[in-house]
């Protein structure tokens, strides 16, 4: 047992708990935490398996710019905890049930993988002097494509938030 | 007991299913968003093992999780603006609001 394992198992613990948290708090503000404590965890998983700048990136991009857009969400609709309605019991168990065996399953479908044991050497193939060099050479296509994503999904934010014009009289209104 | 290979796809696998839960048994729309971004993450964990495991001989598969966190805060921006028009149309996030839909 040394400091890599111990930190994993630390590491796991807070991702697995925190995740149950998403799922079962009644306050969706204390979900998006959990949520953000989450991300924390998975990006201490980057950062032990030598991939600095996605643990930065999954800080920066997720905890920080997706969660406050799900926090600000959350505050303008101003959503009590007790104004959500449950669903019922049974559903709540059929999901239980059906998430519990898709683990199940996918777990029987890995049991035959090579179960090895992790180097533990420190390398730099994940430090953004490496991943930039290959962004730019062999996946700048994509890069390229991706930004004209953003600029779509951007346009199209805006296009669905707008306000809707007001309706004349003898207009029939879709509902 | 030394850390091996398993250990991490178990962890990948919980986070997944723990998603998949969260979608099917919540039904406040934003809440099951944020279980498919936690679906999300437990991939793109399970991808920087592979490659970690693979002996770190290139960041391909880094720059592969990388394209599917750009896909994501995409998917965020769009799904949410639909969520907001959603609540201010019908004043509730509930999604089996929704299911007039089918009608």
């Amino acid at each position: 047992m040394d400091f890599y394992d111990i930190l994993f198992w630390i590491l796991s613990v807070m991702a697995v708990g925190c995740a149950l948290g998403v799922v079962l708090s009644r306050n969706p503000i204390h979900s998006v935490i959990f949520l953000i404590l989450t991300f924390f965890a998975i990006s201490g998983h980057y950062l032990i398996m030598n991939a600095q700048f996605l643990a930065i990136v999954n800080i920066i991009v997720y905890a920080g710019a997706i969660m406050v857009l799900f926090l600000y969400i959350l505050m303008l609709m101003n959503l009590n905890a007790d104004a959500e309605p449950q669903k019922g019991l049974l559903v709540q168990i059929a999901g239980i049930l059906s998430g519990g065996t898709l683990f199940l399953v996918l777990l029987a479908a890995t049991k035959s993988a090579h179960n090895e044991e992790i180097n533990k050497v420190s390398t730099n193939v994940g430090l953004i002097t490496n991943l930039g060099k290959l962004l730019f050479t062999k996946y700048v296509l994509p890069f390229e494509i991706s930004s004209v994503l953003f600029l779509t999904a951007m346009i199209g934010a805006i296009v669905i938030g707008k306000k809707e014009p007001q309706l004349k009289n003898g207009e029939e209104h879709i509902a | 007991m030394p850390v091996t290979s398993s250990n991490y796809l178990i962890l990948s696998l919980l986070l997944f299913s723990i998603g998949i839960m969260g979608t099917l048994i919540r039904r406040n729309a934003i809440i099951i968003f944020m279980c498919i971004e936690l679906m999300l993450n437990a991939v793109n964990l399970l991808l920087v093992h592979f490659s970690h495991l693979n002996g770190d001989v290139d960041a391909d598969s880094q720059i592969f999780v990388f394209f599917i966190m750009v896909v994501a805060a995409a998917e965020v921006a769009v799904g949410l603006a639909i969520i907001a028009m959603m609540y201010r149309k019908v004043h509730s996030v509930d999604v089996n609001i929704l299911n007039r839909l089918k009608h």
